[in-house]
């Protein structure tokens, strides 16, 4: 029995399955073409992009730390222009489903780097940017306000048909109104979350271990508290959630589809096994038959919850 | 392409309380690997330590048949190369490679020297294999703590490479840094004799060495040991500012650029505290 594995991600967008390689986590996608068969992921969300070109943050840029890692990368990049001219044309060719994930320092520069996407061929969605924790301006400051989510989202809707994916940050009190916000202000689906706005410190030095001082925590560390949150906006939204954070395996990514999520994202793990792709496929697909199911669809937000005001046993 | 490998402990040598070298059986690596390339390196498959680490490949191991795997030569200090020297053979270890942009070896009439501190010794032994094939004359300028963790004397001379030490305490070789033996050799050089150098160690020592030999006009080749995500371009954590020409300097991934670069391209101050 074949099964389906193939899911709607909202504004018209059908994936063939739900692994998307998560942003900042696979450089612009043309790093991996030795390596993977880039056109057999669901899609490819792309390293956060302003503008203009970007130096980031001096190293480090990373430490690990208990069954995870810290990152401030500040979001080097090349650009909006340079990733049409130069990026695109070789993720066409693979046949990769792009994501372009997008970030500016003030609403008009998400606006412009939209419009510039939305004139180029090959880009299949984007996500906005707008929670990134390891820079100044922009990012999680528009992300972490109701005003500034709804906002951003309405201007760029303005300016493209593409298929739009707000990107949450978990570093608010209630995730689910800001999908709400996100959904207000036209958003095709939302994806959650990014990073953990976190810290460590070398007690021999008594420095900070990035250069940043603060950054993003990702990994398995923090998958309990994303699932929590997909479940959350899966309370209040019927968008599309693309869900993430420290999803290892098919099981983990099972979590987060059974709590609501259509897609879902793999970051880190990918640095720990590029491979991982076929292995998560492989999972999915033995899931679907062991429980005799045909398609995916059947399990996405398929949550048993437990009978509220049960009588304490 | 680089492969992935689950490569089993062939051996364990202990050379001294913290350094060992770990023999793995991962040849489809090792055939590929040029001299300064690297692998990613994972033992087990916990959530902790969660990462790979980055490791030069240290010898291209061989019996009659052919090349039968790699090793690495492993400095105690963190959680993974704990465990790594702590490994028994008939382990296996998570290890993907060959990744990165190797040494471009010298070629006669020019000569190469070599100069290792610690655990930088770590690229140069398949650096003098591929300069003894290519019948280059080369030097090992080797600088470690004391007499007791100069490691493989013997494998260098057996590639025909001559040795110039030092230890921190005096217990063998110039009592100090590796810089005095070089400073020393580069002055006695005739400038018309042509020379590349090749530096791997402590960041401050490599920046020495670069200065060192820029003084005399010569050129460096170093690499680096940043910290490293992925090993495969994809993080963007392993950079390095790279001045080239005359513009301001870029931060370039250590993973595809390098690990090794032309000493003199180095913005050293911005490299980081580690
Ligand atoms: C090194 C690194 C760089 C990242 N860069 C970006 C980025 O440019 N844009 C973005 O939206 N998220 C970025 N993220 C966040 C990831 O896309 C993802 O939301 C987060 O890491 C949680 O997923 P994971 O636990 O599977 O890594 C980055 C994460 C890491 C670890």
């Amino acid at each position: 029995m074949s099964v389906d594995l193939s899911v709607n991600i909202g504004g018209g967008l059908t994936l063939a399955n739900p692994f998307i390689a998560a942003s900042g986590c696979f450089g612009y996608g043309v790093e991996y073409a030795g390596v993977v068969d880039l056109g057999a992921l669901g899609a490819v969300a792309v390293k956060g992009l302003f503008l203009d070109e970007r130096e980031g943050h001096p190293p480090e840029r990373i430490v690990e730390t208990p069954s995870g890692m810290l990152n401030a990368i500040g979001l080097q990049g090349i650009g909006v222009r340079r990733f049409v001219a130069e990026k695109l044309p070789r993720l066409r060719e693979c046949g990769a489903v792009v994501i372009v994930n997008i970030c500016g320092s003030s609403i008009e520069e998400y606006a412009e780097v939209a419009r510039i996407l939305d004139g180029a061929e090959g880009v299949a969605a984007i996500e906005l940017n707008i929670s990134c924790p390891n820079i100044e301006k922009g990012g999680m400051m528009f992300g972490s306000s109701l005003r500034g989510t709804h906002d951003v989202v309405a201007a760029v809707r303005r300016v493209t048909r593409l298929p739009l994916i707000p990107k949450l940050t978990p570093n608010v009190t209630d995730v689910a109104s800001f999908a709400v916000a996100a959904r207000d202000a036209g958003a095709d689906a939302v994806s959650l979350v990014n990073t953990f706005l976190a810290m460590a410190i070398d007690v021999e030095t008594r420095r900070p271990r990035l250069s940043n001082v603060v950054g993003g925590l990702s990994g398995p560390a923090i998958r309990p508290i994303a699932v929590r949150m997909v479940h959350e906006c899966r309370q209040a939204v019927s968008l599309p959630l693309i869900g993430m954070g420290g999803i290892m395996n098919a099981e983990d990514a099972l979590e987060f589809i059974i709590a609501g999520a259509t897609a879902v994202q793999v970051g880190t793990a990918n640095f720990v096994d590029p491979f991982i792709w076929k292995k998560l496929l492989a999972g999915l697909t033995g899931y679907l038959r062991r429980h005799g199911l045909a398609g995916l669809t059947d399990v996405i937000g398929s949550l048993e919850l437990p009978a509220r005001n049960a009588p304490c046993a | 392409m680089p492969v992935d490998v689950d490569a089993v402990v062939l051996s364990n040598a202990r050379l001294s309380p913290d350094y060992n070298v770990l023999a793995l059986a991962a040849p489809d690596i090792a055939i590929r690997a040029k001299p300064g390339q690297f692998v990613m390196v994972k033992p087990g498959r916990g959530d902790h330590p969660l990462l790979r680490r980055p490791f030069s490949v240290f010898e291209v191991l061989r019996d009659t048949g052919g090349v039968t795997g790699l090793s690495l030569l492993n400095k105690r200090i963190g959680v993974t190369t704990r465990t790594l020297f702590g490994l028994e053979p008939g382990a296996a270890v998570r290890c993907l490679g060959p990744l990165g942009r190797p040494f471009s070896p010298a070629a006669p009439p020019e000569r190469a020297w070599m100069v290792a501190g610690g655990v930088g010794l770590a690229p140069f032994h398949g650096l003098a294999a591929a300069l003894r094939a290519r019948g280059v004359e080369s030097t090992l300028f080797y600088g470690a703590r004391s007499a007791g963790e100069l490691f493989r004397l013997d494998a260098f001379r057996r590639l025909g490479v001559r040795l110039a030490l030092a230890t921190d305490d005096g217990s063998r070789g110039d009592h100090g840094r590796v810089t005095l033996p070089l400073e020393r050799a580069l002055r006695r050089l005739d400038p018309a004799v042509p020379l590349r150098l090749y530096a791997c160690g402590p960041t401050p020592m490599m920046r020495a060495v670069t200065n060192l030999a820029d003084a005399h006009g010569r050129r460096t080749e170093v690499s680096l040991e940043q910290v490293m995500g992925c090993g495969l371009g994809g993080c963007y954590s392993c950079v390095v500012p790279i001045r080239r020409g005359g513009e301001a300097p870029r931060f370039v991934r250590s993973c595809l650029d390098g690990p090794v670069f032309d000493g003199g391209t180095v913005v050293w101050d911005g490299l980081g505290a580690g």
